[in-house]
């Protein structure tokens, strides 16, 4: 009784004291996706957005455990209960908006082409006629291809990642891949990239369906949670450990404006 | 491109993936082992259903078999992996907790479990009524309960004729569990996905996950057969005599 | 009087219809649809998609598990060796590893080779499709060809050897007696492996070919919705089950039973 008492107090409070921290599973995409978030060989995650996770975690004062999700059924996921955080690199668009809360951005990256070398294909409705277009599952490109590129492109495939996308750009079987920009990087800056492939540059934007910047989805209903994270990540953008984690994997500053 | 294989890839420590292999190997046979051991509870109570039970357990029990019967594994993992647990959390808030922690290794099993009790309900079935009825009369005749009955008589005299067909269904379970690799669970498929797009070497991974999938099917197939042995001993002088 | 009273007709059976009926209206109502009519083009072309990896690799399939099973029954040892190991192998390793081996291992090989790109058969390898329907056949030729094997072996001998005495040909044994028989034992399992194998088709999507349910996918990725979709394909499959196993019904009541 008097302990049930204790609890509902701290609670009540909201105070964060040496009580036991509350566990979140935070997911992520189970395809990995560098330099965001990608598993070793030892099973454990890292990466960008892992470090992120866990500076937020840290001031939110929670064990976050790390819990690889397919992708494409993430969402679910996450409103099913299997999942408390989306941490993937997961754009704020208005259609996820209806299911899911996001908090403040914490990155944003263009959305671009990558070709084979010395194509002439353009990251346009019309530049991509005829061709083979690869893009993953679930992604804002998916839904951005679709819309602009359906009716010219030879086809659209749809990946479950995007590694298995570059994998097939560089067999030739995709003439092209539309994918996140940084993600994209570490491919392009790669020996297999520098020889087969080259980036074509950013698509037309169209904020409606690209979104506004990669954010943490989160449960509509855990607003209180929403809240902190908002809280932490304003103080990690202030104090200058967005920019430490940043470079560690960048050489540019990835916020956007 | 045999030059270029380059098989430290396979190390057991950290830079090679061949630990994460076997871990996840280890988590394949976890999934399949515990899916397997719930289809069989699911199996039996299915049989009994289709056998004893009144008009609508018959009916319902058959639905559940048809279903699972006609729609993609696949499918029902997906289907099974959200409703299963959006029902245990909605149940478990409606009665005041704060939601059951579902680990992945408990969804997994309880998606392969409720596929193979599909299975597993027609293999029993066909089993209980390959047992002589006069046996489970004269358990009856001496007053044993029900749940007696089954426990003593009906359940061991079915076994050697369940052995074939559960044999097929463990077969069934270690490759089904790869199907979870779509839905995002580090079993072996996943892990060896993960090894093979990060570092491209995609035939040496999918070869090595083979090899250990293939192992496994045919260490089972030996201990299977040895066991439908011994579990037949009796009956063999029986199918002579026919 | 007694009847009438057909088996669906029973007092708990029209109970239990009249639930599902108002369990299927109830999500007919409260459950979003809207998304249906616009992605009805889409989803009839991966059924077709689906329908024709079916039928495509349980044909060729079929072509293929005989002469595995006859290797296995009569073939000289190598080939028999040979058979014996394919099947093995096959069915041995999960589907999705063996689709997934053909489709990016290959694909690991086009990046090494360019070369590959300039010849006829590129057009084809480039696309999805022939990935999965060799993964699917090859499957669908290493369980029938274990099917068949039995089937073979069944047979009883004295039927071989009267068809014998009576002065028939090797070849002609084997077309008239041996195989009519043979495929006759293995008719009642064959719906079963059909079966299988059209729950073994949602694979192919993994490897990017549009299938049912990689359109189903694809709209529960743009319409966010987690069960409406998954709950339309599962209505499917269960239509396509059913027609399926009505079918070789009929097929199988087609063809004599004398024993």
């Amino acid at each position: 009784m008097f302990s049930k008492l204790t609890l509902a107090a701290v609670a009540a409070l909201g105070l964060a004291g040496p009580v036991m921290a509350e566990t979140l599973k935070v997911g992520v995409s189970a395809e990995p996706y560098p330099p965001f978030f990608t598993p070793d060989a030892s099973g454990s995650w890292s990466g960008w957005e892992i470090d992120l996770m866990n500076e937020i975690c840290t001031r939110i004062e929670a064990e976050c455990v790390v819990t690889p999700i397919a992708w494409d059924g993430i969402i679910p996921a996450l409103t099913t209960g299997k999942i408390d955080m989306i941490m993937g690199s997961m754009t704020i668009t208005p259609a996820r908006a209806e299911q899911i809360a996001f908090s403040d951005k914490y990155y944003a990256a263009p959305t671009g082409l990558m070709t084979q070398k010395g194509s002439d294909i353009e990251p346009t409705a019309e530049g991509v006629s005829g061709a083979f277009v690869g893009a993953q599952s679930g992604s804002i490109q998916e839904v951005y291809a679709n819309k602009y590129y359906a009716d010219t492109a030879g086809a659209i495939r749809i990946y479950q990642n995007l590694d298995e996308e570059l994998q097939d750009l560089a067999a030739g079987r995709l003439d092209a891949v539309i994918g996140d920009t940084l993600a994209m990087q570490p491919f392009a800056e790669s020996e297999a990239g520098q020889a087969c492939c080259e980036y074509k540059g950013a698509v037309e934007p169209d904020p409606e369906v690209l979104g506004y910047g990669a954010g943490a989805g989160l449960r509509q209903e855990d607003t209180e949670l929403l809240a902190r994270v908002n809280k932490a990540l304003a103080e990690i953008r202030e104090d200058g450990t967005y920019d430490q984690i940043t470079q560690k994997y960048f050489t540019v500053d990835i916020y956007g404006d | 491109m045999f030059q270029s294989i380059d098989f430290s890839l396979l190390a057991l420590d950290a830079p090679g993936w061949g630990g994460a292999l076997l871990q996840g190997f280890w988590r394949s046979i976890q999934l399949a082992a515990g899916g397997y051991a719930m289809g069989i509870v699911i199996g039996i109570l299915g049989a009994s259903a289709k056998l004893y039970g009144g008009l609508v357990m018959r009916d319902l029990a058959q639905v559940y078999t048809t279903v699972i019967r006609a729609v993609p594994e696949l499918v029902l993992m997906l289907l099974f992996y959200y409703v299963g647990t959006d029902l245990l959390n909605r149940a478990a808030q409606s009665m005041g907790f704060a939601g059951i922690e579902v680990d992945g290794l408990a969804a997994g099993i309880l998606v392969i479990g409720l596929v193979q009790g599909g299975y597993a309900t027609e293999v029993i079935r066909g089993a209980i009524r390959a047992v002589p009825h006069g046996q489970i009369e004269a358990a009856q005749a001496f007053g044993m309960s029900p749940l007696k009955v089954m426990r003593r008589v009906t359940l061991p005299a079915m076994t050697p004729h369940a052995i074939p067909g559960m044999a097929n269904l463990w077969m069934i379970a270690t490759k089904d569990t790869a199907l979870l690799a779509v839905i995002g669970f580090s079993e072996l498929t996943q892990v060896t996905r993960q090894a093979a797009s990060s570092t491209r070497a995609y035939f040496l991974f999918f070869l090595s996950a083979g090899a250990l999938y293939l192992m496994l099917t045919l260490v089972s197939n030996v201990i299977l057969r040895r066991y439908e042995v011994r579990a037949r001993r009796g009956l063999i002088a029986a199918h002579q005599a026919r | 009087m007694r009847n009438i009273l057909t088996p669906m007709m029973m007092p708990h059976r029209l109970i239990m219809a009249a639930l599902a009926l108002a369990g299927l209206t109830a999500m007919a109502l409260t459950m979003q649809w809207d998304w249906l009519p616009a992605n009805l083009p889409r989803l009839w072309d991966g059924l077709l998609m689906t329908l024709a990896m079916l039928a495509g690799s349980v044909v060729v399939g079929f072509a293929l598990a005989l002469p595995l099973a006859l290797f296995q029954v009569m073939g000289p040892a190598p080939l028999r060796w040979l058979s014996l190991g394919f099947c093995t192998v096959i069915r041995g390793t999960p589907l999705l590893l063996q689709l997934w081996l053909f489709y990016f291992g290959l694909g690991a090989l086009f990046a090494q080779f360019p070369e590959i790109r300039d010849s006829w058969a590129w057009p084809y390898l480039r696309q999805a499709w022939p990935y999965g329907f060799l993964a699917l056949t090859v499957s669908f030729a290493a369980y029938q060809g274990e099917v068949m094997r039995g089937a073979f072996t069944g047979v009883p001998h004295g039927e071989l050897e009267a068809a014998r005495a009576v002065g028939m040909s090797p070849w002609l044994v084997f077309r008239r007696v041996w195989f009519p028989r043979a495929l006759h034992r293995a008719l009642p399992t064959l719906a079963g492996e059909i079966i299988l194998q059209l729950k073994s088709t949602p694979l192919v999507a993994t490897i990017t070919v549009t299938d049912l349910y990689a359109v189903i996918t694809r709209i529960r990725q743009t319409t966010l919705l987690t069960y409406e979709p998954l709950l339309l394909l599962v209505a499917v499959y269960l239509c396509l089950s059913g027609i399926l196993i009505l079918a070789l019904r009929w097929l199988e009541n087609r063809v004599p039973t004398q024993r």
